[in-house]
């Protein structure tokens, strides 16, 4: 068939939505391991259904060629007839990524991989070719016999027609029959009333007509077969064609098929469907959410006018304050509940962009579970809180990271059965995947019960390195967390799994871009915890308001680590121009924003103003400014779409009075900072 | 008003084919998506005819075609089943559950439309 634009359209529903029915396939067939109960077949085999279903329909030949074979494996362990073996797991498996590859070649319009696809194919009919023992043997038909009967095109047709009582009860009306039968040909019919009861005994919803038909042209038979498909089971239908007697066929048609299963139309063998059990079971509701696609530009530009409505209620709030009070106390109440109508609005707006985690989390099971096969360690991989919701963006970015940190957790913390048998703790390692919310944050950690960081190692190798000096004492804390400094990797052997010890330095990074921050922590022998804390949304930001000179900026709150009054002897010149804040033992660079973006602040030297005590990348500055001003959410408005990208800027806002103040962007700061300053005092800092 | 049809299938796309196909050739359309919401939408509503796919998480073709049937307002609606193999099996199925007829998938909306034009 060919497709039509509009069908072009449907067909990128079809895409995206075989995608999510490999999803729940691979999810499902990962955790059917031992246990194969019916009901998680059956979903499995619904999924590969529709995809195969919708695949034919709109044309793509192959992937539903392909993906029939594997719905057949499928339906075979569904029906107890086909053993659910780890290598029929394994192949079904396989052919899921096969699948998605497929869908994803078809929609791009790009050759298949014709190989990959004949291989799996290969495999599969390997599987399906060692035939149960009760498999259905294909039957002689009725059905040949029509077909062969098909081509003799008779002068015309006699029907004898007798329906069963309640044949209109199924909306099979003999008048739209009879109306198709009128377009084959000369068309006659003769009904039978005999069978009509008194009224009394009438029943006026069931049907005791009986008719005799005649039909004559050049009709071909499966044509009249097409007429009176729908109507077999239980009625009498005889068809024998006029004027050739020796070829006359009866056919008692529509036996029930149970009573004699030959005489029905049999189906071959592999696309034998049986029926569900009688009670269906109900489905688990999981990865249903009764949810609806919605483009996310769309939503982008709701979000930007709820925040455009945000800073005019701001506005006009700020315009009440400067107006005689006694009259316009009723204007304050009007614009406070506006303020909190607005703020509702855009919860609920943001809310549109969240999704549960576990969009993140589903691909999991199937990593760990490739993963622990090739390093032949045994694991168990927990997942809490996959409910847990966050904007869209974040989840997307921070997908990669987590795949990398729970590799390193298969690959470096986990040890081998033996190992873990030697140390006396259960054979099987666990690692948890947890998400939850705190306060305006969602907290992602991964744990796992393995053999936990070597402290000793970490350290001597920081040292070799030059990371930390050799007579700096370090917390257990702050060595653990030195595997995030770039460059930094404590593996003996290098894997293919977890690379080179560029990694955890980059993850960091993609964190610290996204707005969050990264920590581990770990006790030896008894596993390690990587906490990950990122902010809800991208598009607003808790900010603290700060003032250099005349110029409002922003600082993350999440960033902030601590404010504080400066004292003249705690601050020290390095090298003649760095100066260097000793905050309890650490000694912190300081940032004079107004030298960084060229202000004139109130006061240049650093005990007349405050410092703001800010970290990323596991590295703290401070940022002196003159004062704080009010914390607030403001509204994240790019600066590289309406103006630049300028360095040490990661947006604006624009602020109730309808001035426009720029938001620091803290990581980029603090990498200036250990550029331009002393790189050794930044690393120091760590 | 056209003639109103309810189409019932758990696949987004399937649905959207089959609402675009019909409601270019002028009939109403409400979906569903699986059994259990189309018995609870058609308990407070009538239709002309119903179209429902086999396989569905939470109630199947079959069994929804059995309860409409139970329901008075449903007993002479026409109601076709969407299967995929033309299984006599599931056929026979949909019949002994009260189904009109059935189209066999995979259908192109030409398909689509000549067989409902043959109900309603």
């Amino acid at each position: 068939m060919t497709i039509d634009p509009d069908m072009a359209e449907i067909a990128k529903v079809f895409f995206q939505e075989s995608r999510e029915g490999l999803d729940v396939m691979e999810s499902g067939l990962l955790s059917l391991g031992a246990t194969a109960d019916g009901e998680s077949i059956n979903t499995i085999f619904r999924a590969a259904h529709s995809i195969k279903g919708g695949s034919a329909t709109f044309g793509f030949g192959e992937v539903a060629a392909f993906t029939h074979g594997v719905e057949t494996l499928l339906d075979e362990m569904r029906n107890g007839v086909r053993p659910v073996t780890a290598e029929a797991i394994q192949t079904l498996l396989q052919s899921c990524d096969c699948l998605r590859e497929m869908i994803a070649a078809t929609e791009a319009e790009q050759p298949l991989d014709q190989d990959r696809i004949a291989t799996l194919n290969g495999d599969l009919k390997n599987i399906l070719g060692e035939r149960p023992h009760d498999a259905p043997v294909p039957v002689p038909t009725a059905a040949a016999s029509i077909e062969a009967a098909a081509n003799t095109e008779a002068a015309g047709w006699r029907i004898a027609f007798a329906p069963v009582a309640d044949l209109l009860r199924l909306r099979n009306e003999p008048t739209r029959m009879f109306a198709e039968l009128r377009r084959l040909g000369a068309f006659v019919a003769r009904a039978d009333v005999s069978r009509i009861p008194p009224l009394d005994a009438l029943d006026p919803e069931s049907c005791y007509l009986s008719w005799d038909i005649e039909i004559t042209g050049q009709i071909p038979r499966p044509k009249l077969d097409e007429v009176f498909d729908w109507v077999d089971s239980g009625c009498r239908l005889e068809i024998s064609s006029i004027g050739n007697s020796a070829a006359v066929e009866s056919e008692q048609a529509g036996p029930p098929p149970e009573a004699q299963p030959g005489a029905t139309q049999a189906a071959p063998p592999s696309q034998v469907e049986r029926a569900p059990p009688a009670s269906a079971p109900v489905q688990k509701a999981s990865g249903d959410s009764g949810s609806i696609r919605v483009a996310t530009e769309k939503l982008d530009n709701i979000i930007n006018l709820v925040g455009e409505l945000l800073i005019t209620q701001s506005m006009l709030s700020g315009f009440a304050d400067g107006i005689d009070p006694n009259e316009l106390d009723r204007l304050r109440q009007g614009l406070s509940q506006l303020a909190r109508n607005t703020r509702e609005l855009q919860e609920s707006v943001m809310q549109i962009r969240m999704l549960p985690i576990s969009f993140a989390f589903n691909r999991f099971p199937r990593i760990v579970h490739d993963l622990s096969r090739k390093l032949s360690k045994k694991v168990e991989l927990k997942l809490t809180g996959e409910g847990t919701e966050l904007d869209k963006t974040v989840l997307e970015k921070i997908s990669d990271p987590l795949v990398h940190l729970v590799r390193n957790a298969l690959d470096h913390g986990l040890e081998t059965p033996e190992q873990r048998t030697a140390a006396g703790k259960p054979e099987t390692g666990t690692i948890e995947l947890g998400a939850f919310h705190e306060g305006g944050n969602i907290i992602i950690e991964v744990r796992d019960d393995g053999a936990g960081l070597n402290k000793a190692k970490i350290l001597r190798k920081a040292r070799e390195r030059g990371l930390v000096p050799m007579d700096q004492d370090l917390t257990d804390e702050q060595i653990d967390n030195l595997i995030f400094m770039p460059g930094f990797s404590t593996a003996d052997q290098i894997s293919d799994v977890s690379g080179r010890g560029v990694g955890m330095d980059v993850v960091r990074r993609n964190i610290n871009d996204l707005g969050g921050h990264v920590q581990i922590s770990s006790k030896e022998g008894r596993g390690s915890t990587i906490r990950i804390r990122l902010p809800l949304t991208l598009a607003i930001l808790d900010g603290q308001l700060v003032r250099v000179g005349k110029e409002v900026y922003i600082i993350s709150l999440l960033a902030i680590v601590e404010t504080i009054q400066v004292e003249r002897e705690r601050v020290n010149t390095l090298a003649g121009r760095t100066e260097v804040f000793r905050l309890r033992e650490e000694y912190l660079p300081v940032v004079k924003l107004c030298d960084q973006f060229g202000v004139e602040p109130d006061s240049r030297s650093a005990e007349d103003g405050l410092l703001v005590v800010v970290e990323a990348d596991g590295k703290r500055v401070g940022v002196l400014v003159d004062d704080l001003l009010a914390q607030q959410q403001v509204v994240i408005k790019s600066l590289e779409s309406n103006f630049k990208s300028v360095s040490g800027i990661a947006g604006a806002t624009i602020l109730g009075d309808g001035t426009v103040a720029l938001i620091i962007d803290v990581p980029d700061l603090i990498r200036s900072a250990a550029k331009s300053g002393s790189g050794a005092v930044a690393a120091h800092a760590a | 008003m056209g003639k109103k049809i309810l189409a019932v299938d758990d696949s987004a796309s399937m649905r959207q084919m089959v609402l675009f196909t019909l409601q270019g050739a002028g009939y109403e359309v409400v979906q569903a998506c699986d059994g259990v919401e189309a018995l609870d939408w058609a308990r407070s509503s009538a239709v002309d005819l119903v179209l429902t796919d086999v396989h569905m998480p939470r109630m199947d073709g079959i069994t929804l075609v059995r309860e409409l049937r139970g329901l008075e307002g449903y007993k002479f609606v026409p109601m076709l089943i969407l299967t995929t193999e033309s299984s006599q099996e599931k056929k026979m199925d949909g019949k002994r559950a009260g189904a009109t007829g059935w189209i066999v998938k995979p259908f192109n909306p030409p398909q689509l439309l000549a067989t409902v034009a043959r109900v309603i």
